[in-house]
């Protein structure tokens, strides 16, 4: 561990908070329909926008119309994107399949679309050797920006039944889609795409290059549009890698500057609607409440992270390595992470993705130490609550503030109250159903494929038998149920001989639970946290008396945080014993 | 319900063009007048030829000839490659064998992890042959070299499987077996060395590294490729 080391984790802390805190002044705005800057530049694509789409933005949605355009919007983009996939070949003309790669699979492309739908971005094929410059622009790159856009739109939706004073309507799907792509993704992909140029990313369509290496070695370099999907792909919290090692590859993610940059990208949005929640409810405090919850739970993940990398692992010491700090090395497990982000670097990057809905890596995670690898499987059984996806993190969390509300009512021996609402017997139910079902989710699709031949094929032939290989199992569900997509890497549900799809086959067992996995535990929670907003849309606000339990003081974050940690802990101890922290706790190889 | 399908088939295809099309190709336009030289990939030429991009990672290793008359290939396939030692060697890259069977280290065209777990005697072989290998090839220059003393970069194999970087202790090692090797004073070795050391991003963020490939162009350049 260094100074510099634990100056990456709390600096990046404290840009972040400086840049999300504008930025969520920003959205509020977008949503409450106030002027921005960028109405200029806007409001003509947006009212064209709505006359293609025949929306009348000014028709207010029940939460039941609002879940229904939103289901049935997504259904398109997965059949839009199913079809191109299916059909890469056809597409030869436009000149963006230079490698002439072969369509997909059925298999691996039912789970890809239901992927990239779901922003999970779980990947069982590798970009360079399997998808077309096409594709990866005109499938994935759209997904990035739409499965993005949806996830804001609920937690817009939720705060809108939340903080509604009449009525039963939280909003327009249509308009907060439109304006999400418009004035928050569109112009931030943009400005961060440029400046991975700038700083080394490529964006090209140019065929893959032929070098004559120094020592005469033939060596091909995969090329294509990287730093445009890149960017969103970070900034959405999507993580769909273009190249099959992510962030870890120069031409994804060049240098130290630029690992900053996409880690401040991925957290941005996140970390910005948690402002922004406070200002639309009229009371910043309640805001600021949830991002000390997230920002605890987010550093105490780094640290721990840190010092577990830091440390290194039981098999470099086996084979005779030393792994403390030494002038000019980094020291630490560096098994699987890229010099120029070091130890700090790899772990924060991994701690940032995987609280976050975004899952890219810029290292592997498969290689992380036993302790170092349970940070990642903790935050996803944290249920994407610390920051979050864009949206999924912000109504997940209001979720377990209502929880946390009515726990605390029944030890004070109150009635419930949150923002002069009465929590009730419905709303309870709706939430407790809605954040139980992702953990369920997992913790049944884990256990059908352990149990299964069918299940076991998938896992790495290195780790087959071993806690590992549970650790493998267990992680593919939950990182797909909770629609992260980072991967323990040897888990694999494609094989493929050669580049280019053909004569290649998916696993279909892990292909198909793994597609049901993501779109269940991603569309369920979606429509129990908007019939939170519908019910909570409709109820009389009473006025906060001396018996009101406050949730904007530091007493309400304790709780808070002891809710998530409870919930976690309960549901997926037992799970993690028998995996990671089995590895951290010995230094036995398998 | 049939609006909702309407606007759904009409809206995905109209924000397809948008995001899909559109956006990337703006970017790709920009780039390709602002920063020309990374958005085709930072290409380094040598006379004429393309010897590779700044920043992927290569193998700086030779193909012997086999028995047969062609180029060796292991029992699994792969190419049998050795180190030449006028060149500085970047890091173990999970792309070659022995962790991919049959596969080319540093192939950017198929970029893959390890992903050999924290526990696994898998990894500890891995380790000890990359530290066996590294003394092998160093310790003739470096006498007071041992285990305990290699870097963990050069053990460790990369994530990306193209490294372009390696760490400034582990040039330090290996800059005396290049000296030794080219007839150069180790203070013009180290001198190039430093030259080719990036630091930290803005100060802070991650580790400094040592450019190999631009750093074996310079070398090449002082002894005229010998």
């Amino acid at each position: 561990m260094t100074f510099l080391g634990w100056l990456t984790i709390f600096g990046f802390a404290l840009i972040l908070t400086a840049l999300a805190m504008p930025l969520g002044r920003y959205m509020a705005a977008v949503y409450t329909g106030e002027r921005t800057f960028l109405d200029p530049l806007f409001r003509t694509p947006e009212r064209l926008l709505y006359k293609v789409m025949r929306v009348d933005p000014d028709r207010r949605q029940d939460w039941k119309g609002y879940a229904k355009s939103l289901i049935i919007f997504s259904l398109a983009g997965w059949l839009l994107l199913y079809f191109i996939l299916r059909t890469q070949t056809l597409w030869d003309w436009t000149g963006l399949n230079p490698q002439h790669f072969h369509s997909g699979t059925w298999n691996v492309t039912f789970n890809t679309a239901s992927s990239f739908m779901t922003n999970t971005n779980w990947q069982y094929y590798s970009g360079e050797t399997t998808m077309s410059y096409f594709s990866q622009m005109a499938g994935l790159t759209v997904q990035n920006f739409l499965s993005a856009g949806v996830g804001i739109a609920v937690a817009v939706a939720l705060i809108r039944g939340i903080i509604g004073r009449s009525g039963r309507e939280i909003g327009n799907f249509w308009q907060d889609l439109v304006r999400t792509v418009l004035w928050v993704l569109t112009p931030i992909a943009f400005v961060v795409a440029l400046v991975l140029v700038f700083q080394g990313s490529i964006q090209s369509f140019s065929h893959y290059l032929s070098v004559n290496t120094l020592t005469h070695l033939p060596q091909q370099i995969a090329m294509g549009p990287v730093a445009s999907q890149e960017a969103i792909k970070e900034l959405g919290t999507n993580g769909g890698r273009f190249f099959n090692t992510n962030s870890a590859h120069p031409f994804e993610n060049p240098s130290g500057f630029t690992n900053l940059v996409e880690m401040l990208t991925v957290l941005i949005i996140p970390a910005a609607l948690v402002f922004m929640y406070g200002r639309m409810a009229g009371n910043r405090r309640q805001g600021y409440a949830i991002y000390s919850t997230m920002m605890i739970m987010f550093l105490g993940a780094a640290i721990v992270a840190y010092v577990a990398e830091a440390h290194g692992s039981p098999a470099q010491h086996a084979a005779g390595l030393h792994t403390q700090v030494i002038a000019g090395s980094s020291g630490g497990n560096l098994e699987g992470k890229e010099q120029r982000f070091g130890i700090a670097g790899s772990a924060l990057f991994d701690v940032v993705t995987t609280v976050t809905s975004c899952g890219a890596v810029n290292s592997a995670i498969e290689s992380f130490t036993g302790i170092g690898g349970a940070v990642p499987f903790a935050n996803l059984s944290a249920s994407e609550v610390i920051f979050g996806g864009v949206g999924t993190g912000l109504y997940s969390i209001l979720l377990y503030v209502l929880l946390a509300v009515f726990i605390g009512g029944l030890m004070v021996g109150r009635t419930p109250e949150y923002l002069g609402k009465k929590i009730e017997a419905r709303e309870v139910k709706l939430i407790a159903l809605g954040l139980l079902i992702t953990p369920l989710t997992a913790l049944f699709c884990t256990s059908l494929a352990t149990a299964s031949k069918a299940g076991r094929a998938s896992i790495s032939s290195a780790a087959a038998g071993s806690p590992q290989g549970f650790s493998e199992t267990f992680y593919a569900y939950l990182s797909q149920a909770n629609n992260n997509g980072s991967a323990f890497a040897g888990y694999t549900g494609y094989i493929q001989p050669n580049p280019g799809n053909l004569g290649a086959h998916g696993i279909t067992f892990a292909d198909i639970l793994g597609g049901f996995d993501m779109m269940f535990a991603r569309y369920a929670p979606i429509l129990f946290a908007l019939a939170v907003a519908g019910a909570l849309a409709g109820k009389r606000v009473s006025p906060a008396g001396l018996g009101t339990m406050r949730t904007d003081n530091p007493t309400f974050v304790v709780l808070l945080i002891g809710v998530i940690v409870l919930v976690g802990a309960l549901t997926f101890f037992p799970a993690l014993l028998l995996g990671p922290i089995v590895q951290g706790l010995t230094t036995h190889l398998y | 319900m049939k609006r909702d399908i309407v606007t759904s088939a009409i809206g995905i295809v109209v924000l397809t063009l948008l995001c899909g099309i559109l956006y990337p190709l703006v970017v790709t336009g920009i780039s390709q007048v602002a920063f020309p030289g990374n958005a085709n990939g930072q290409k380094i030429y040598v006379g004429g030829k393309l010897v590779g991009s700044k920043i992927i990672g290569q193998a700086f290793e030779t193909q012997p000839t086999g028995k047969n008359g062609k180029p060796a290939v292991t029992s699994t396939g792969g190419p049998v490659l050795i180190p030449d030692p006028k060149y500085f060697q970047t890091r173990p890259s999970a792309t070659g064998e022995p962790y991919t069977a049959g596969g080319t280290p540093d192939n950017a065209a198929g970029t893959t992890f390890s992903n050999l777990g924290p526990n696994n005697t898998a990894t500890e072989q891995a380790i000890a042959g990359n530290i066996a290998a590294y003394l092998k090839l160093e310790q003739p220059y470096d006498p007071g070299l041992t285990a305990a003393k290699v870097p963990v970069d050069a053990a460790n194999s990369s994530a990306s499987g193209i490294d372009p970087d390696i760490s400034v202790a582990n040039a330090d090692i290996q800059a005396h077996r290049v000296a030794a090797v080219r007839h150069l004073p180790m203070s013009t070795v180290m001198q190039l060395v430093s030259k080719y050391t990036h630091g930290r991003g803005i100060g802070f963020s991650g580790e400094p590294g040592v450019n190999v490939l631009q750093l074996n162009l310079a070398l090449d350049r002082v002894t005229g490729g010998r």
